[in-house]
């Protein structure tokens, strides 16, 4: 276990080496939230009665997105491992008596884990200092609160076995430009990272709830405002560690098929 | 303490001409052509012995290295390092092998190198006991103080080496295969590295192979020479043999080894 909490606080301290990036990142992460309030803002003053989720949850749904974008963040993240791949850095990573699946898994967890809680303060002290309709809301329960916390983890665990497999799929292509494109990139779509899946036409979000895309950061910031609400949740739970499981095993078996013939790139 | 027996590796390397018209030729119909890196490759090593091996580019070293630390499967023949199978076994393997590529990193980019230290000091589970004695051992010998808190990415080609090197002894391996170790090092860190890797080799009978291109790392260490070409191996011996091998005015002991290497490989017709 402490093997694996090392790559947690290596990343942590890899996160606080580069300060600026820090500081300018969490200045485009306001200005885009603040943007965004204000466009729902617009969209709920047209709409009038007829929002699929309240003003006061999107506007939570937006700082919770900013404030954990790191933990869910699917077209920058990772880059590490796909180099490793690309450039035969693997090799070193297959002489350490770990499993690599559980090394690389702990990896990007502890990347993730570490930009985001760096970045979630700062953004969070700002979202709940803002005037006015732009203030992010407190969580409706502590039931609901402490049920944000389970789905999010369960949240991470699905959104990394996902990234996990798009990995092992590089190995076969080299080049991670194509899968990265199309599985991540639905990816963001999908679970409500451009627009919040209540907002999706209902016979389309009917079919993609068959997918394992809404079951990561929708559920989470959804239960923290109340928009999903805690008496419906186990369904959804369920779902979640389904998928869990099915991506995970998916990741593992890729694996086992690309350690029999893996070739190192670069001699 | 290790064997290799009959093993064969080949790779399918994909091939075309220069030129736009190729590339678009190549995008629906791929040539391939099938390279034999190592072609019924068989040695026997015993433990504490340290063994040079050696051969021209693309003669199939850096494969044997890899099949050798688990990393690659060979397409055929057998191979047991201190009795276990290394791509079968391969995270109980490398718990007591040490590998350093020349070529590549395994410390972290961003962070000073005692971090990355730290890291493999808990991937390996080494005691912290342990872990301190070996660590201001190798900062002594390799001379690291300076550079260890520094950040990866700002050391030289050298100071990373002799890092490197350090980070792959951290857990005391039984077993060191060594990948060209020695590029880019300067005059007293390539004697520190040496004079490391002999010492090792007297106080823990650690068993070393090395490969390189700098035939005075073999001069230096190895007392047992293989020479591989073509991915066949050609000779097994001391490096005296290999001088005789050579042949000729060759063999005069005043003339530069890397002559005798150049005069043997156009001899094997291995270039």
């Amino acid at each position: 276990m402490k093997k694996y909490l090392m790559f947690f606080k290596l990343r942590f301290a890899t996160g606080l080496q580069y300060r600026m990036a820090s500081v300018t990142a969490l200045t485009t992460q306001l200005i885009w939230g603040i943007m965004e309030c204000l466009a729902y803002k617009a969209i709920a003053e047209a709409m009038g009665t007829g929002l699929p989720m309240e003003y006061s949850s999107i506007v939570t749904y937006v700082w919770l997105k900013e404030a954990f974008l790191a933990l869910f963040l699917t077209w920058t993240g990772d880059k590490d491992i796909f180099s490793l791949i690309q450039n035969g850095g693997v090799s070193y990573e297959l002489c350490r008596p770990v499993s690599v699946y559980t090394m690389w898994f702990s990896r990007i967890v502890g990347g993730r884990g570490a930009e985001a809680l760096l970045r979630c303060v700062p953004v969070l002290i700002c979202a709940f200092l803002l005037p006015g309709t732009l203030r992010m809301g407190l969580p409706v329960s502590i039931e609901a609160f402490v049920l944000f916390l389970v789905t999010l983890v369960l949240a991470v665990g699905v959104a990394v076995a996902l990234c996990m497999f798009v990995n092992m799929l590089c190995f076969f292509t080299i080049s991670p430009q194509g899968w990265r494109m199309v599985l991540l990139g639905s990816a963001d779509f999908f679970m409500g990272n451009v627009i919040p899946l209540p907002f999706f036409p209902e016979r389309f979000r009917k079919v993609v709830e068959w997918l394992p895309f809404p079951y990561m950061q929708n559920v989470p910031f959804r239960v923290y405002s109340g928009d999903l609400p805690v008496a419906e949740l186990g369904p959804v739970m369920a779902k979640q560690a389904l998928w869990l499981v099915i991506l995970v095993a998916a990741g593992l078996f890729t694996w086992k098929q690309v350690e029999k013939k893996i070739v190192v790139q670069g001699g | 303490m290790i064997t290799m027996e009959h093993v064969c590796k080949s790779y399918k390397v994909a091939k075309r001409k220069a030129g736009i018209g190729e590339v678009c030729k190549s995008f629906f119909r791929r040539e391939h052509e099938v390279v034999h890196a190592l072609q019924d490759v068989s040695f026997t090593i015993g433990e504490g012995e340290m063994v040079g091996y050696i051969g021209p580019n693309g003669a199939g070293k850096s494969s044997t290295i890899k099949i050798l630390s688990g990393i690659l499967t060979p397409d055929s023949g057998s191979c047991t390092v201190d009795g276990r199978i290394p791509w079968k076994n391969r995270t109980e393997h490398v718990k007591n092998i040490g590998v350093v590529f020349g070529q590549r990193s395994q410390l972290w980019w961003d962070i000073p190198v005692i971090d990355s230290f730290e890291l493999l000091k808990e991937i390996y589970s080494v005691s912290k006991e342990n872990y301190n004695r070996k660590l201001e051992e190798l900062t002594e010998l390799l001379q690291l103080s300076e550079i260890l808190k520094t950040p990866t990415r700002q050391l030289s080609l050298g100071q990373r080496m002799r890092c490197e090197v350090a980070a792959s002894l951290l857990h005391e391996p039984k077993i060191l295969f060594l990948d060209e170790p020695t590029i880019g090092l300067d005059a007293v860190s390539k004697l520190a590295v040496r004079d490391f890797i002999k010492k090792m080799n007297r106080e823990h009978n650690t068993t070393v192979i090395l490969t390189t291109h700098d035939m005075q790392d073999i001069e230096a260490i190895a007392e047992r020479v293989i020479l591989i070409g073509k991915g066949q191996i050609l000779l097994d011996g001391s490096l005296q043999e290999l001088r005789t091998a050579a042949g000729g005015q060759d063999a005069q002991e005043s003339l530069n080894l890397d002559h005798v290497m150049a005069a043997l490989y156009k001899k094997l017709d291995i270039m």
